[in-house]
């Protein structure tokens, strides 16, 4: 007769990419960087606002990109002409990057640089609205984009997404008087899910509100690394 | 499909829980989780994709039973805990504010395991050799 037992575990599901997530973040906060997962469905803008950010950043820091993307490196092409070192993650079938791949894309990254020389790690994830806000990779923040094209709806729709993002950038705004869309409702939206977030209103084309998205991340380097703010070396 | 990525995290956590047991090997029943409202795991891809991972293993023939947790918010104003919906942009009946604080929903947790362990074959007892 086999007696029935019953061990306890109260483990969280996805402790396996937890654990690899902790491990990356402790080599973050060993090289003193501010390591970004920026997230979005397809086509809300990320590779755009990354060039026009990274053009506009790198006279004041030092920066690389872990660029995921299911089957091209395209993206990380269209980084790679902007002149910061880029990392392509190419997932294959995964919807997301997990710690592990951006573990791997790690190492590919060492091999080219010193990563203590950087004060920022972008993380491009693969873009889609769902499974990446469930995935750590060991970032510090998380920032969701979403384009005014996208509609309204789209943070009750996918309240995960934008529940966990520390920053939403509201993209294409440069678009607005062509779309019947409310951007005020939009951010009215963000904020019934996610009261605590900052809300940023962005153009990648015409570079409105980009200063204001720079400051945001200045600031949070600044909290970071507890260091004076940097002046741009062309005020 | 986000949930193939889950059961592979899943599969992992069991085969650490797996090692308390060594060398015996447990036979799990079943492998209970809490799974909340408010994430992104659909509960019957987690079951097909389950299935499917553990088939010829040593998981083999176990059930994943999963208990949905609901997504419970308490509104910061008066204090009341509620059920937040999409239709109502997940505000608070009381006072109308937002999602401030979930109490529950973001569950995604291995709450136990039903397992047996086998029975140790009995060592014969040697029989005394006459003299």
């Amino acid at each position: 007769m086999h007696m029935p037992l019953e061990d306890t575990l109260g483990l969280n599901l996805l402790a396996a990419n937890q654990h690899q997530a902790d491990h990356n973040r402790e080599h973050f906060e060993a090289w003193r960087l501010l390591c970004l997962n920026v997230m979005s469905s397809p086509g809300a803008g990320k590779t755009s606002l990354l060039e026009r950010s990274l053009a506009a950043l790198a006279p004041e820091f030092a920066m690389a990109v872990l660029e995921g993307d299911m089957t091209t490196q395209l993206d990380a092409q269209r980084l790679e002409a902007v002149g910061v070192p880029v990392v392509p993650i190419t997932t294959g079938r995964a919807c997301h990057l997990d710690a592990a791949m951006v573990a791997g894309g790690l190492r590919l990254l060492r091999q080219r640089l010193n990563p203590a020389d950087l004060d920022i790690l972008w993380v491009e994830n693969v873009g889609n609205l769902v499974c990446p806000a469930e995935f750590e990779v060991g970032e510090h923040l998380k920032v969701a984009l979403l384009s005014v094209t996208e509609g309204d709806d789209k943070p009750l729709k996918y309240p995960v997404m934008f529940r966990e993002a520390d920053c939403v950038l509201i993209t294409k705004i440069d678009l607005l008087p062509y779309l019947p869309v409310e951007v005020d409702r939009i951010e009215t939206h963000i904020r019934q899910v996610n009261p605590r977030a900052t809300v940023i209103r962005v153009s990648a084309s015409s570079g409105l509100g980009l200063p204001t998205w720079h400051a945001w991340i200045r600031q949070q380097l600044c909290l970071r690394l507890s260091m004076a703010l940097p002046v741009p070396a062309n005020r | 499909m986000h949930e193939v990525d889950m059961t592979r995290c899943l599969v992992l956590s069991m085969q650490s829980w797996r090692q308390r047991h060594e060398p015996t090997l447990p036979s799990v029943q079943r492998v209970h989780l809490e799974v909340g409202r408010f994430t992104c795991v659909e509960p019957e891809q987690l079951r097909f994709t389950w299935a499917v991972a553990v088939q010829g293993s040593w998981l083999d023939g176990a059930d994943l039973v999963i208990e949905t947790v609901p997504l419970v918010g308490r509104c910061l104003a008066c204090g009341a805990t509620y059920h937040p919906t999409v239709e109502a942009a997940y505000q608070s009946p009381c006072c109308q504010r937002p999602l401030e604080e979930i109490v529950s929903g973001r569950e995604l947790r291995i709450r136990s395991v039903d397992y047996t362990l086998p029975t140790p074959t009995p060592t014969p007892t040697p029989t005394p050799t006459p003299a």
